[in-house]
């Protein structure tokens, strides 16, 4: 029988997914001899022409990696889906939007603006910007255009799996080629995480204690054994998907959501906010007036960026509507 | 008479950390008139990082690259403690410095290992289907590739004890680390630790044994195609060492005179960055003699970093076996040295650098204190980090409110600084390649090889793990019709 084929794509990515791959170790060298790699430019010497030549279908699994931030991303999500029997999400970015996503509370002219005119190092009187396509003495020069809003995968193409986390778990990459190896995929629309929020599987220790102030993580020395939300420092495990086993937690800092809502949560802020409101303030509730209630909320001092850092294509805002 | 431009573009150069591709252009009579390093992607993280609390920035710029993200974490953490006005206490310190020289034979060992060690090991003119790790397994054998994998986890395990995961970190808090280390931490990471020494030495012995004892490859090394006459920055410590994680940062002439040394803080007294329309990559240059173009040599601007940069700017190392692998290279290529396949020695020198380093700091006992962090007290306003990425100088700047939310922020990339450099050595490399309509596989290659020497993070394929980047020459007529498409292997 022929070996399974697989490709790993990268869209708008720090590539740090399937970097993460070296850290198998000498594992990686067993699971590349169990597969036959079609197309994975950072991992062998393929071009965009070798996935362009095999027939449509034929490539039993692939892995996207990254955002949806310009055209070229676009075509190569519809290209590899014409190409894939199954295509799973790889990583936050193409799950959600990812970091990348933070793009959207802006658009792509005034971020362009920041980074090439405004920043202090930059020598730019003449405000030049990137364009699509430059002439430079009679030379065509292209760029592919950078898109105002910033998409997760399924926004774009029919996903059939997903695989969260920043990168994700090295456990769920092998339980998915395990599966695909051996043709027992689960049905489509799994995600390769925990089922459970990530409370569930924190060590630390929950006393239900009630909390009258918000904490940034740099104000406050926590007790390493106790919930950090808890000591008052907003963390978004309650609302956040296990099964990375928290490390940023046991590193004394915050989890900030990068696998994406709980299984039942429509929108990982709204989750993250009422499970704060659950525990703010709770035994004062009756009693709290807006007056007592608004400088209390005021802490949260950046909801945008804490409740949807990983997240805010596929949250139910998908992006900040630009001012005019 | 109608100009006959003829483009060569070599796309996808696919990527690590975002996307390149190389455009050459030829004139009538077939030889190259033109050729462009372009960066064709773009996100934006000086725009999304405003209005962020800036102790959350060592958490989010890591995500600029998979690759380096702990030059990223380590840069925003020092530009967070400058802003806050805190010092991490000792222990806080050499814990960041333990982690960030694990992460050093991490990153550089699988630039070696997967990326330089094909084109030398196997060959620079093997079928491509050999060139990869596999290839080297057929030539070296199995175990020894195990081997060196397995090696590289004990630096993989090192960055997990100290930083969670190995990929996108979360060690450092404002003024510190999150989290002190327990006594029988610290023992185990100095047993990992002095493994890191010993796949250093192998590393050494191989670069020697396959490249260094072959004069066509020497030969390569010191030739034309890839000299460039430019300047140098890199981070110096007080004795004027080089340091990963701390110093001045030094300026060298290509004569070798040091024109420059300043504090990181003083950075935008000496660089300035050019735009071009057709990169979403900027071009820094030397301030104090100004941007002139694509040009090399004293009277341009342009200069390099990284780990050739970083051996010419410095005396060499603090470490006494990276310290006698220093001076073998400067005998060889002198100083400074132009090559700019040099790059590859003076990475593998530094893995050593880095192991004996980590080593040191294991052994100290200090750094199993529990006194890690200190809060800040004074109000925060504004801070420059910079560190040595692997890929070369590294700065992070930012500006705040009284609350500490970020108003704004310039970041200078490691890959950034190289990128006029890169321009040049591609050009370089394509006219002495292509000749009178001439267009051949070895082009691929040597094009190829003068820019996977800087280890390009930010926009190229050069980091295909398992062998060579895709490569692929299309070459059109002025009409935008498919002249001749030529691949590898």
């Amino acid at each position: 029988m022929s070996k399974p084929k697989l490709a790993i794509v990268l869209g708008s990515t720090c590539a740090g997914c399937d970097y993460s791959l070296l850290d198998l170790g000498p594992t990686l060298l067993d699971v590349l001899s169990n597969v036959e790699p079609v197309y994975w430019p950072t991992g062998a010497d393929f071009k965009l022409s070798d996935l362009e030549s095999v027939p449509d279908g034929s490539v039993d699994l692939t892995l996207y990696e990254g955002a949806i931030t310009n055209s070229d991303n676009e075509e190569l999500a519809k290209l590899v889906r014409r190409k894939s029997k199954v295509v799973i999400a790889y990583g936050s970015c193409a799950c959600f939007g990812g970091i990348p996503g933070l793009a959207n509370v802006s658009t792509a002219d005034d971020i362009m603006k920041t980074a090439y005119v405004e920043t202090w190092s930059t020598d730019n009187k003449a405000g030049i910007l990137p364009q699509p396509l430059t002439k430079v003495d009679g030379k065509q020069l292209e760029l592919p255009v950078t898109y105002d809003t910033i998409r997760a995968l399924d926004q774009v193409i029919t996903v059939d799996y997903y695989m969260p986390g920043c990168p994700p778990p090295l456990s769920y990459i092998e339980q998915a080629l395990t599966a695909a190896l051996t043709g027992k995929l689960p049905p489509r629309g799994h995600v390769f995480a925990s089922e459970r929020a990530l409370c569930d599987e924190c060590k630390r220790v929950k006393e239900k204690k009630n909390i009258t102030a918000i904490k940034r993580f740099h104000e406050i020395v926590p007790d390493s054994e106790r919930c950090l939300l808890e000591q008052g420092i907003l963390c978004m495990g309650p609302a956040t998907r296990g099964g990375c086993k928290a490390p940023c937690i046991e590193n004394n800092i915050p989890c900030r959501g990068c696998m994406g809502p709980t299984p039942e949560a429509l929108d990982q802020g709204a989750k993250m906010v009422s499970a704060l409101a659950s525990i703010l303030a709770l035994d004062q509730e009756r009693s709290a007036s807006e007056e007592w209630l608004t400088p209390l909320i005021q802490q949260v001092k950046d909801p945008l960026g804490t409740f949807y850092r990983f997240g805010l294509p596929k949250s139910m805002f998908r992006r900040v509507i630009p001012r005019r | 008479m109608e100009k006959k431009d003829r483009v060569v573009t070599i796309q996808p150069i696919t990527r690590l950390e975002g996307h390149g591709k190389i455009s050459i252009f030829l004139d009538d009579n077939g030889n190259v008139e033109d050729a462009y390093y372009q960066v064709v992607e773009f996100r934006g993280f000086e725009r999304f990082c405003q209005g962020r609390p800036v102790e959350e920035l060592p958490l989010i710029t890591p995500r600029i690259c998979g690759v380096c993200p702990w030059a990223h974490h380590m840069a925003s953490a020092k530009a967070v403690d400058a802003v806050y006005h805190v010092e991490p206490p000792p222990a806080g310190r050499k814990l960041r410095e333990l982690a960030y020289n694990a992460f050093y034979v991490h990153d550089h060992g699988a630039v070696f290992y997967a990326l330089s060690a094909p084109d030398f090991v196997v060959g620079p003119t093997a079928p491509r289907a050999e060139r990869n790790v596999l290839g080297i397994m057929a030539k070296v054998g199995k175990e020894l590739v195990k081997n060196i994998l397995a090696a590289r986890l004990e630096a993989t395990r090192i960055l997990e004890t100290l930083g969670g995961r190995a990929v996108h970190p979360v060690m450092t808090v404002p003024g510190g680390v999150g989290k002190p280390i327990t006594e029988e931490q610290r023992k185990e990471l100095e047993q990992r630790a002095a493994k890191l020494v010993e796949l250093a030495k192998l590393t050494l012995k191989i670069f020697d044994d396959v490249v260094l004892k072959n004069k066509e490859y020497v030969d390569l090394i010191t030739g034309d195609i890839y000299l460039h006459k430019t300047y140098y920055m890199g981070l110096v410590d007080e004795k004027g060492k080089v340091n990963f994680y701390d110093g001045k940062l030094r300026v060298m002439a290509p004569d070798g005179k040091i024109v420059a040394e300043f504090k990181p803080s003083e950075y935008l007294n000496y660089i300035a960055e050019h735009v071009e329309p057709w990169s979403y990559l900027k071009f820094p240059y030397f301030k104090l003699v100004g941007w002139k173009g694509f040009i090399d040599g004293a009277d341009s601007g342009v200069y390099r970093v990284g780990p050739l940069a970083r051996l010419n700017v410095s005396n060499g190392f603090a470490t006494p076996l990276a310290q006698e692998a220093y001076e073998k290279f400067v005998s060889t290529l002198g100083k400074p040295a132009h090559a700019t396949l040099g790059y590859h020695w003076a990475r593998v020198i530094e893995i050593m650098a880095a192991a004996e380093a980590a080593l040191e700091l294991a052994k100290d006992p200090e750094i199993a204190s529990k006194e890690v962090r200190r809060v800040p007290t004074v109000t925060p306003d504004e801070g420059v980090g910079v560190v040595e990425a692997p890929r070369g100088v590294l700065i992070h700047h930012y500006k705040t409110n009284s609350e500490g939310l970020v108003e704004k922020l310039n970041l200078i990339v490691a890959t950034v600084h190289n990128n006029a450099g890169i321009n040049l050595s591609v050009k370089k490399a394509a006219q002495s390649l292509i000749k009178n309509w001439q267009v051949n596989d070895g082009l691929l290659n040597m094009v190829e090889m003068a820019f996977r020497a800087y280890d390009p993070c930010l926009a190229c394929g050069t980091h295909a793990l398992l062998g060579q980047m895709p490569l692929e020459v299309e070459i059109y007529d002025s009409k935008k019709r498919l002249y001749k498409r030529i691949t590898r292997g």
